[in-house]
């Protein structure tokens, strides 16, 4: 016999009806109500790496900062140099423990001086407001959370700007990657379209009102804008792979608590010279201790198997050396890949890998990630 | 999608046809449906034993992996080859894509799997319909 169990109710984005109308496959992710896939899984990540895909990511959250002091605030608080940001322009970056581990990853928009949006995980949405609204307390700056008052969508694909440039007369190829503007989109005044994505392809994100009509509407016009170029919506399945491939990070796998900004190879985002920040001091230990004593890889299995999430990796002598922490096919790519952490040491040599899947040692070899780029714009 | 009236069903989501006495197995819609895009199947070897209600192989999506439980005990007599290239087709068509065909041990094991009926009924509670 089972115990009911009381569930919090999940939390639905302005659009939850829209995917259930649509057939989606919906699941529950990190508390919320979210398609997993409409049409298929693969059929919606071939459509964003050759065309164009829409995806709802209204469940990430936005955090303002604003007032005289909240360029200081966010540099105590993120990793990356926002004093390098022009107005206009956004970065990757992430929020650290004093330990140097990682509260979330996010991206710092530079709206004007002294005014600052953060895009943050659906999954840490809390969690993370917290930790910004008591670690900017001592600055001149005042923390809102944004993330109910916009539907977020997501357009990606080489596909993506000829799809967004019908609904706005933005000239979106004045807008570079990680940069933002403002304009009309939908017949929408003051719009945030910002060139950022987490697909590894083209694409721009829109935030737009999160009432629900707005947001039907929006969607309707990006699927119809998108039609000749067989637009299709994706959902998180989808999501998962395509950022696997291009082997960005995504909370609770190659980033989290317990993992340091080294060992997940995001040092290019942390810029320890900037000054003190949380999660700095940390850092400097680990790099006068002789760096971190784990890395994390990208593998390609050799033989028939597929790695996921959890997997034991082992060397050549069958000893366990780490753990896949992100591992599926790759839709794109026709391979299977995984990400995974194990000892420095090992990560410098090119040696035979084994992957424990489920009962049988799959050969796998370490191969340089991101495991898929983008061809090139032609221009 | 319907569910032939001449399967049975496993509360784990195969389905066999039965002929005298062998059996053709695979996974029911439903469970193509969960699994979403299936990218591999594992099946067993000709000549391996398999045991009503244990595994026998498996089948992976590009989101997860999911066992194969026999709905019978026999003997595996074929595996359907066609799926190593092509996993696709169970997606495409469940209740014609079998797995493995089976000599059974025991004919009279069918009788305590579900018909159809009582399978659409089980699917509907599973998903709360």
């Amino acid at each position: 016999m089972s115990t009911p169990t009381v569930t919090p109710a999940l939390r639905k984005t302005a659009l939850n009806s829209v995917h259930r109308q649509l057939g989606a496959k919906m699941v529950d992710f990190g508390g919320w109500d979210m398609p997993v896939e409409y049409s298929g899984l693969i059929a919606e990540h071939m459509a964003v790496r050759t065309g164009v895909g829409l995806f709802d990511v209204s469940h990430m959250g936005d955090i303002q900062l604003r007032g005289p002091e909240s360029l200081d605030a966010i540099q105590h608080i993120c990793m990356n140099d926002a004093s390098k940001l022009q107005v206009g322009q956004a970065h990757y970056s992430a929020m650290l423990y004093p330990q140097g581990t990682f509260v979330d990853d996010v991206i710092v928009h530079k709206l004007s001086d002294n005014d600052y949006l953060i895009v943050i995980n659906a999954g840490t949405r809390e969690k993370d407001f917290s930790w910004v609204k008591t670690n900017a307390q001592k600055f001149h700056c005042h923390v809102s959370d944004y993330s109910d008052y916009y539907t977020q969508l997501a357009i990606q694909g080489p596909k993506a700007a000829e799809t967004l440039q019908k609904l706005t007369k933005v000239d979106l190829s004045t807008i570079k990657f990680y940069w933002f503007k403002w304009g009309t989109v939908c017949g929408l005044p003051n719009t945030l379209i910002a060139r950022t994505g987490y697909s590894g392809e083209d694409g721009f994100e829109i935030y737009i009102p999160s009432d629900e009509a707005t947001s039907k509407r929006v969607w309707e016009e990006v699927l119809e804008a998108g039609k000749e170029f067989g637009i299709v919506p994706c959902g998180l399945g989808a999501r998962n792979t395509l950022r696997l491939e291009s082997a960005l990070s995504l909370y609770g796998h190659e980033i989290s608590e317990t993992i340091n900004v080294f060992e997940a190879g995001l040092d290019r985002f942390c810029k320890l010279e900037k000054g003190p920040f949380i999660g700095s001091e940390a850092l400097e230990r680990v790099l006068a201790e002789g760096g971190p004593t784990r890395k994390l890889v990208g593998l390609e299995m050799v033989d028939r198997g597929i790695a996921r999430d959890g997997y034991g990796v082992f060397d050549e002598n069958a000893r366990p050396i780490g753990t896949v922490v992100s591992g599926s096919p790759a839709p794109f790519l026709k391979k299977n890949i995984a990400l995974a952490f194990i000892p420095q040491d090992y990560s410098a040599l090119d040696r035979q890998l084994f992957v424990q899947v489920r009962n049988s040692m799959v050969k796998a070899k370490m191969v340089p990630i991101p495991f898929y780029r983008r061809p090139k714009k032609q221009s | 999608m319907a569910y032939p009236q001449n399967y049975r069903y496993t509360r784990e989501h195969e389905w066999i046809e039965v002929d005298g006495k062998t059996g053709k197995i695979g996974i029911t819609d439903y469970a193509q449906n969960s699994l979403g895009d299936i990218v591999f199947v594992e099946s067993p070897k000709v000549g391996a034993a398999v045991k009503k209600g244990e595994v026998f192989g498996s089948v992976e999506s590009v989101k997860a992996v999911s066992d194969l439980y026999s709905p019978i005990t026999g003997t595996v007599i074929e595996v359907n080859e066609e799926l190593a290239s092509a996993p696709e087709k169970i997606n495409t068509d469940a209740h014609a894509s079998w797995i493995m065909k089976v000599e059974l041990s025991d004919p009279s094991e069918v009788d305590s799997l579900l018909n159809a009926e009582d399978y659409e009924k089980f699917v509907a509670e599973e998903t709360g319909s």
